[in-house]
């Protein structure tokens, strides 16, 4: 086994934790620098199979704006997020939208749902007060 | 909603200080709240970011902007708290009287017991950092960018340069790839990070957006359209380094250079400023010089987390509430007394009911017209007789006095105005 260090940055809040991760290429072994339990949770999943949050917004119709911020329930593979992106801009949804709705229900197998950030109401709600 | 003409409190904004302020200022015990937003829907500029990251620390989620907003708009209006949108306020008095245009009301004018001013923060423009070249389109803030791409549905270009390392601008650097335009180059004139590092990593570097350290933008190039930027190296003093310039060809350029607090109705109001931090200069319950008149968020100063604006908005809430409930009581226990048929002013213009045992109550007046005949002069309550005087004459060189007898202290103490008068024997 040969035992190597890498330095990275934890993502997970804001306060940005430097990490010096020791590893085998596969496994960690320690971490350093973590603030929290979070930090080690993030070093073994980046060392392997990094992971991201996306969010971006889908075309609506007929509604106050053309699009609504979508945002995923989990983090994704960091190389399956080309791919969602080309699938959600496929997309046009019809408005109302609402809060919490599911735009897609299942991320290329990974169980993660992409969801609607906010309403968005029909354009006809800007007559009325 | 039918408008008052008089709130307990107003609040300026509906951005998450402003809304924070209502759900206070409602728990405190004030009853009439009204929030005034100048957008078509409320939420501040939390609706145009709708990456992750908000409500860490106080809700304990990592919640996108618009979603971090509804939550709180949500328990305001489900408290009762008035909101009021596509309104723009132009004018507040340290009097606290407030001028609005508004699409659903016309010009409106009300009255608060107190303010909340909530109006958030602008960005640096180009003009103020005198960045040299021709007015070519395709120079953005970085806010205004993140508006169109994220609200409006427009791309601003195709190839980007980025000036500032703030969380805005590399946000957006990343926001721009996922929608398929290349970010060429951050330039940060500091020789360190302007914002979190976390955005360093998830922004720039998963990207491989070169990000440079000492260097800024020297001018831009193009005369229609952007064309390029030269960026140039700088000392610790900012100075150029000669001979470090490079041409970087692109088609937009965003700035990310500082946010400044919005204050030009705080000004208005007789607010002072501290010119550190642009924003009023406030107490620890967020009160400014001007009595009954507090700012929470980022009229105050720059926030780096919102969770930090939603408690500063609880603190101004909560005292503009506390405000508000004292003047009450102060109005309610005065009594207006008017001038009716033929008198031009009294003296004293109210009375304190917390007070009437102790002074007597003597009115002095004018009449508006001499009257050279008996007439009675009159102090009434409604159609309540309290008191009246017999003069052979009225005149109006020649002061009038009435005294309002003791026993009428009891009907006193139960009404809110009193009208004098003269009328025929």
């Amino acid at each position: 086994m040969v035992e190597e260090k890498m330095k990275m940055v934890c993502i997970t809040c804001p306060v940005g934790c430097s990490l010096e991760v020791n590893h085998d290429g596969k496994v960690v072994i320690t971490v350093e620098g973590q603030q929290c339990k979070k930090g080690i949770a993030y070093a073994k999943v980046e060392l392997t199979d990094p992971r991201r949050m996306v969010t971006t917004t889908v075309k609506v119709r007929d509604g106050l704006h053309p699009l609504v911020p979508v945002g995923i329930s989990a983090t994704i593979p960091k190389h399956l997020i080309i791919k969602v992106l080309e699938e959600l801009r496929k997309i046009e949804i019809q408005a109302p939208v609402v809060m919490g709705q599911v735009i897609m229900e299942d991320v290329f197998g990974t169980g993660v749902k992409v969801i609607a950030s906010r309403s968005m109401p029909a354009k006809e709600a800007i007559l009325t007060q | 909603m039918k408008l008052k003409s008089k709130y307990d409190v107003v609040i300026i904004g509906s951005g998450p200080a402003g809304v924070a302020a209502s759900i206070a200022a409602k728990k405190e015990g004030a009853e009439d709240i009204l929030i005034i937003e100048r957008d078509i829907e409320p939420g501040g500029i939390l609706l145009q970011c709708i990456h992750n990251g908000f409500g860490l620390e106080l809700l304990k989620e990592d919640l996108p902007g618009p979603m971090y907003a509804q939550r709180f708009i949500e328990e305001a209006v489900s408290l009762g708290v008035n909101l009021l949108v596509d309104t723009m306020v132009l004018d507040i008095t340290p009097g606290k009287k407030i001028s609005a245009i508004s699409r659903w009301e016309g010009f409106l004018e009300l009255e608060a017991r107190s303010i909340v001013l909530a109006m958030g923060c602008r960005e640096r423009t180009r003009p103020q950092i005198r960045l040299p070249g021709y007015r070519p389109a395709g120079v953005f803030t970085a806010g205004t960018a993140q508006r169109f791409v994220n609200v409006e549905g427009y791309m601003p270009g195709k190839r980007f340069v980025v000036l500032g390392s703030g969380d805005i601008g590399m946000i957006m650097a990343r926001r721009l790839t996922w929608e398929g335009a290349k970010v060429e180059r951050v330039l940060e004139i500091l020789p360190f990070l302007s914002g979190l590092t976390r955005n360093y990593v998830q922004c720039l570097m998963d990207y491989d957006i070169p990000l440079q350290f000492s260097h800024t933008v020297s001018r831009i190039l193009g005369k229609n359209r952007v064309e390029a930027v030269e960026s140039v190296q700088v000392d610790e003093k900012w100075q150029p380094i000669p001979g470090s310039e490079e041409i970087i060809p692109c088609d937009t350029l965003l700035l990310s250079v500082g946010l400044i607090p919005e204050n030009e109705l705080s000004r208005k109001a007789g607010v002072i400023l501290d010119p550190i931090t642009g924003g009023p200069i406030v107490d620890e319950g967020m009160q400014t010089n001007v009595s009954g008149i507090f700012a929470a968020g980022n009229t105050v100063h720059v926030y780096d987390l919102v969770d930090w604006v939603t408690e500063a908005g609880f603190i101004a809430g909560k005292q503009a509430g506390k405000y508000a409930i004292v003047d009450k009581k102060k109005t309610t226990r005065m009594i207006k007394v008017k001038s009716g048929d033929n008198i031009r002013y009294v003296i004293p213009h109210q009375l304190d009911k917390e007070a009437l045992t102790e002074n007597e109550v003597r009115l002095q007046m004018r009449v508006v017209k001499p009257v050279e005949e008996k007439v009675w002069v009159e102090v009434v309550d409604g159609s309540n007789l309290l008191t009246r005087k017999l003069h052979r004459y009225v005149r109006p060189g020649e002061m009038v006095t009435i005294d309002i007898p003791k026993n009428s202290y009891d009907a006193l103490l139960k009404t809110d105005s009193l009208t004098v008068k003269v009328s025929k024997h």
